[in-house]
Formats: structure tokens, sequence, C-alpha cells
């Protein structure tokens, strides 16, 4: 660790101890949370989301595909993320490597096994010609807590998706059809202090992180664990509680952006 | 294809302009936080944002100029940044154009002042049509403004063209497609010296001198907006206090 590095933990782990955190939230606060959508006009649905300093853009294009012959009467989705040299001082251009295939993937498991898209809806005839969805994420201003900001962005574009029918001649146009998202909120762990939305360099020190998934009624739809550290079942179920309770509230930022 | 729509007629083009009128230029000072300079810019149907980071230590090492600092320019387009989805990552087009806007920026940026590092330059194209490279290197210039990056001049790029058999200033999408030339040239405005240039198509020798006067003009407007921007972005700062 580098000097700069070890004197920011001191600082931070003193702060903890205190019950503070460096920009004054409490632990359980997220950073003030910004939607824009449907600033790419190109794309069939787009969103900027800003939690704090930190800036993500997704962006949705679909295209007239084949199913893939296991799933005949569904569609398909890709997830992919590009951690671009802009966001961050430390990130090269180049392949995606593992942060971002893991980032591509959460989100991706977030959005497929939460069924938030019908995919039996996207197919257009059976074993040959089914709607493909690319949701992909630029990652422009990092500054902690990519998974939620990208997971957010990724659902906003989703919700302000039109599928372009006319313009591969296979009907009208008409909104993507989405179910009732699930929001993803991520905690981190450090010297046994749990806090939420971790800044960039709270999640620089963190030993361990968790993501949590909740939909409407409170449910658990998808985790992550990651990171070499560990968690206590006691800190685990606090994180779900602490997920429920700002996953409401940023769902209704949700609505309120996508105008539902 | 659509060969036969008219691009030129009665004095006027396609979306309404005239022939020396350029599509409307937004520009954004200082719009991220991580990066040392940015600048977020509109062009008409474009919209390109870019991110300027060093002077910093050139890695890999044998990339390092004893005598002068390098110039990483980086253009890339966001998937999601077209009509048809672009696959992710650099190909040939976008490798020819970062190597010339990396070259166009080398030479107003005072190099000799940081020998060894890398100034990198990230221009991320977020929505595309007709025109990308001129928008991104006008953007490029004024994010390494903002980064204070020191510079001889403030390099602005922009594109004349040729449609219908008739010169006409900054192509749109459709001008650029069905058009019969497009000359995109960057210059640094103070001493008027050419820094990038390409063509295709078709000019006649008095089309090419009338085009580059057109381009020419253009640069030095456009030039006048970046500069408002730069001055807006610091007497709001200066404002503030």
């Amino acid at each position: 660790m580098s000097i700069t590095a070890s004197i920011k933990r001191d600082f931070l782990e003193k702060l903890a101890k205190e019950n503070k955190r460096a920009d004054e939230r409490k632990f359980d606060e997220f950073r003030d949370i910004e939607i824009e959508v449907g600033l790419i006009s190109k794309a069939e649905g787009s969103a900027k989301v800003k939690i704090g300093n930190t800036q993500v853009i997704a962006g949705i294009k679909m295209d007239v595909g084949e199913p893939y012959p296991d799933t005949p009467n569904s569609g398909v989705m890709t997830t992919a993320a590009e951690l671009i040299p802009m966001a961050s001082p430390n990130f090269e251009a180049g392949p995606p490597r593992e942060d971002a295939i893991e980032l591509a993937r959460v989100v991706d498991r977030g959005i497929r096994e939460s069924e938030i898209i019908d995919v039996e809806k996207l197919c257009i005839s059976p074993e040959e010609k089914v709607w493909i969805v690319f949701i992909d994420i630029h990652v422009i201003d990092y500054d902690g807590n990519l998974f939620d900001a990208a997971s957010l962005a990724a659902l906003a574009a989703l919700m302000t998706t039109t599928v372009p029918a006319k313009r591969f001649e296979v009907g009208e146009d008409h909104p993507l059809p989405i179910k009732e998202p699930p929001i993803s909120c991520t905690s981190i762990k450090f010297n046994d202090a749990i806090i939420m939305d971790p800044s960039l360099d709270e999640e620089l020190i963190a030993e361990a992180r968790l993501t949590v998934a909740t939909d409407t009624e409170g449910n658990i739809r998808a985790m992550q664990k990651g990171l070499n550290g560990s968690f206590t079942v006691d800190e685990i179920k606090k994180v779900i509680k602490a997920s429920v309770d700002n996953g409401k509230k940023i769902r209704e930022k949700l609505y309120k952006s996508v105008g539902k | 294809m659509k060969s036969d729509i008219k691009l030129f007629e009665n004095g006027k083009r396609l979306d309404g302009r005239k022939p020396d009128e350029l599509r409307e230029i937004k520009i954004e000072v200082g719009v991220l936080h991580r990066a040392e300079g940015s600048c977020y810019l509109e062009w008409g149907g474009n919209k390109v944002l870019v991110a300027v980071y060093g002077p910093r230590e050139a890695v890999p090492r044998h990339t390092q100029n004893p005598l002068r600092a390098i110039v990483n320019a980086r253009y890339n387009m966001a998937a999601f940044s077209v009509d048809d989805r672009k696959r992710p990552g650099p190909d040939r087009r976008s490798r020819e154009i970062s190597k010339v806007t990396s070259e166009a920026l080398e030479h107003v940026i005072l190099t000799e002042k940081y020998p060894r590092a890398a100034i990198d330059v990230n221009i991320e194209v977020l929505e595309a049509e007709a025109g990308t490279r001129c928008a991104g290197l006008t953007a490029a210039a004024v994010a390494l403004v903002d980064a204070g990056i020191p510079m001889k001049d403030i390099p602005v790029a922009c594109a004349a063209g040729k449609i219908d058999g008739q010169v006409v200033l900054d192509l749109g999408k459709e001008e650029d497609n069905f058009g019969q030339a497009d000359l995109p040239i960057a210059i640094a405005p103070r001493t008027g010296e050419v820094l990038l240039l390409q063509m295709d198509g078709h000019l006649t020798n008095d089309e090419f001198n009338q085009a580059l006067d057109l381009a020419i003009k253009g640069c030095k407007d456009v030039s006048e907006i970046q500069k408002k921007a730069i001055k807006q972005k610091y007497e709001k700062e200066a404002g503030g206090n």
C-alpha cells in the first residue's frame, strides 16, 4: 500500500470509530443520486446516473437475430461494461479486464435473473427471429460504487427503451416490456464498520463488499459478495435491512425519473 | 439508395441551413470530477465528452521521450452512439483518428516542458452524426485548457464539403453520406497554421480553395464559442468566491 493510501486508511478508520464518514454521511446513507434519461437519441434507450461524483451512462441498442437453440421462443440480452480511461487515472485502454467483466456480469445477472425483461415477449417468430437487447455501460467518472450506479443506469435505460420494430419492418414501435425492477445496494466493511454506498477512498480500503438487490416487496433478488474479507451472519442481515430501506427510496427516484 | 434526394435547393440545405452556416454548438467545461480537465460538447447531433489526464510519467517506459512529453489522444465511439450498434473497442478508423488528432494537438502543446511525460486525451463519442473528429478535437482543446496544459494556441476544427455541386460548411449526416466531398481541417486560430487536413471525394482546384476558406472561417467561429465557454467557467468560479 502506498503512503498516501495508508494515511487515508488511518484517517477513515479513526472517523469510523467515532461513527463518522469523511463526507459526513451516516453509515447507511447514500450520496445524492441523479438520473437523466433519453440523452442519446441514437440509442433505443439511455440513461446517465450520478451517485455523488460517480457517473455512468448506459445505452440500449436492439437488433433482430436468431434465438439460442435451447430457448427458441426467447429474446437474447447481453451486457457489456467498459471502464474507459476517461473515468479514472488508473483505468487503461484495451479489452475489458476482470473488474469490467465482474461489473458487467453482476449487472447482467441482476437484470436477467430478476426477469425484469420479459424475454418471451421478445420473440418475433419462434426458432427464427428474436430481438437481441444490447446493454452497454460506459463509466465516465469513477468515484466509487460502480455496481449500484451501473445497475441503476441500466434499469433506467431499459425502462425508457422503445423497441425499434418499424426500422426492422416487424411491426410498430412499442415500449420494451418491463416488470418491477429490483434495486441493488452495495455495502463495504472495513475494521468492523459497515457502510453503504462507498466513495472511492472508502472502497479502496474495503475488506469485504456485499451487493444486495431487493424488490418492491422487500424480497432479495440477487446478491454478490466480493473481496477477501468476511461478514458475520448478523452483519449480513443488517446489510439486507439497510438495502431494503435504501432500495425503496431509490426505486421512488427511479420511477419519477422515467415518468412512471 | 437516397441519391435522388436534393441536398441543396433554392439556396437552402436539407436542414434549412445556408451554405456557410454551422450547426448549433454547445460547450461545457469541467464536467468530470476525476479528470484533470474535461469538456462536454454538442455539435448538431454529435455529443462528445473529453477527459484529460497528465502530464504524468509515460508508461510503458519505452514510450517515453527524454526531450518532451508524448500526447496520446484516444478517440472511442460508444456502442450505442450510432444506428447499428458498434462493437466496443478500437478499430482501424478510430486508431487513425486518434493518431491524426494526437499529432494536431502535439503541435500546439508545449511538450518540451515535460520530458518523459504523457498527456492523455480521452475522446468519447456518445452520439455520432457526421463530423465527430472535428467535434472531438475541438472538445479536446477545451479540456486541455481546463487541465491547465500550456499551449501556444487553442486548436479548433471544422469541416467544409461539397453537396450537389455547392461548397458548404459543416456537413450534416445526409450531406456526409450522399455529398461529393468532405474536407475536415484543424487550425491554430491565432497563426492560421493548419494542424489537420483530410479530404475525400471530388473537388476542383477552385472548389478546394473555396472549401478551405470556408472551413477556416468556420474554425474561427467555433474558436469564439470555445473561448466563451472557457471564460464562462472561470468567471463563474471567480464570481462564486
